[in-house]
């Protein structure tokens, strides 16, 4: 039966970046279910980050058309969301969308300190540079990439 | 100095929980605000982007605090109810957080200084008796550490920068000193939160704040203005004029509208 939750989940959308699904960017943490009721524990991306709330709303709207009744979702802060929790389906679905997946994985904080080589995600050169650490939504950076001119989003390592 | 929080036996009375959650958070909360007034206004679209990210943030950290700190309370208050009805003098924010923007210069330099605090304060809080201290520490230090890396990074281009640069974040670091050393000093819920095992001693903060911003200062080619041994104590509810005024806007609103909802 919980399985059956996993794969509805599978199919819900993340509001921000939409090909990817919210157990992609791998922000669900639990699924229960006790006396016919679903609980699905989500960790917040950023702990500001406003999509927040509408994917706790659509989580609940669509385990409701799917005939759960009543389904809650509950934050889980413990232990912090990751860039690494991201599957690798996400990463390949994310460099198609035009986002650089995260350069490399964060178990060390000392990487916040050093440059990552992100590869452009539309001609895959090397020659990019980063143009701010901050982007359109709290996830990413936005990079320029000196092959083919183009701009582009980087997913940051976190 | 501190009691390790393993050993800690006795659990923080509801009342200190609730002081120290409103001083973390009140402090996010009224920096949030302040970097929220540069929407539309920074120098390039790239730091208007960096500015509100990071005060959204810092948003997030303070919903999580004040309703948490609405819950322990019991009296039926919510984030919304703590960040706008209360007055002025129910805030117990840092006063730094609070002072008014200036330029872009001065805007960083305040940022770095809370910033470089923030890393010290979150690393430490992870070790918290009170679990919801501690995970959100655990989760914001993450965002504190891209924070920092932006802001000292520009204490960096603007102090090694032109003249017209240097002296601009010069001009905000001597305006901001004197702000800084409440951080550290005794005196409030920090230092009750402390004894009962849910946080840092304040003073203990201070040497890897000092080293961190001094080793910065250096690299930007700043000079490090003095000590002044008047305090201002934000976090006792002591603030400077511009609370007020801040709240102003903030609550008009809510107290003009009481009950409205998006």
């Amino acid at each position: 039966m919980e399985r059956a939750v996993w794969r509805i989940l599978a199919d819900v959308p993340d509001p921000e970046i939409p090909v990817l699904s919210v157990v992609e960017l791998g922000i669900i943490r639990h699924v229960r279910i006790a006396e016919g009721r679903v609980t699905v524990g989500v960790s917040p991306t950023y702990t500001g980050c406003p999509a927040t709330e509408v994917i706790a709303r659509s989580i609940e709207a669509r385990l409701q058309a799917e005939g759960y009744e009543n389904s809650k979702v509950e934050p889980v802060l413990s232990p912090p969301w990751t860039s690494d929790w991201l599957t690798e389906s996400a990463r390949i679905k994310l460099e198609e969308y035009g986002i650089a997946p995260p350069a490399h994985a964060v178990s060390n904080p000392k990487h916040l300190f050093r440059e990552p080589k992100v590869a452009c995600p539309r001609c895959s050169s090397m020659q990019t540079a980063k143009v701010s650490e901050f982007a359109s939504t709290p996830c990413k950076a936005l990079y320029r990439c000196s092959s083919c001119l183009e701009p582009f989003e980087y997913f940051k390592c976190i | 100095m501190s009691a390790s929080p393993a050993i800690v036996t006795h659990s923080a009375s509801a009342e200190l929980r609730f002081r120290y959650a409103t001083y973390l958070g009140d402090t996010s909360l009224i920096l949030a605000q302040r970097l929220g007034e540069w929407v539309g206004h920074a120098p390039a679209l790239e730091e208007d982007l960096a500015l509100a990210n990071i005060a959204l943030d810092l948003l997030g950290q303070a919903r999580y605090l004040l309703s948490y700190a609405g819950e322990i309370e019991g009296k039926g208050r919510s984030e919304d109810d703590l960040a706008f009805l209360r007055d002025p003098s129910d805030f117990s924010n840092l006063a730094l957080v609070e002072q008014p923007n200036v330029d872009f210069g001065h805007t960083i330099v305040r940022q770095f200084l809370l910033d470089a605090w923030q890393l010290e304060l979150f690393e430490k809080l992870q070790a918290s008796s009170e679990p919801r201290f501690a995970e959100l520490a655990a989760k914001a230090l993450k965002e504190t550490r891209y924070h920092y890396r932006f802001s000292a990074g520009w204490v960096v281009r603007l102090g090694d920068g032109t003249e017209e640069s240097h002296n601009r974040v010069q001009a905000g670091l001597d305006a901001l000193w004197r702000f800084t050393s409440e951080m550290f000093a005794p005196g409030a819920a920090d230092e009750e939160a402390a004894a009962a095992g849910l946080g840092p001693d304040p003073a203990s903060l201070r040497a890897a704040w000092l080293a961190n911003v001094e080793q910065v200062l250096q690299t930007a080619t700043l000079k490090r203005p003095a000590d002044v041994p008047f305090r201002w104590f934000g976090k006792r509810h002591q603030h400077t004029d511009h609370l007020s005024h801040l709240l102003a806007e903030m609550q008009f609103m809510q107290r003009t509208y009481p009950g409205a909802q998006w």
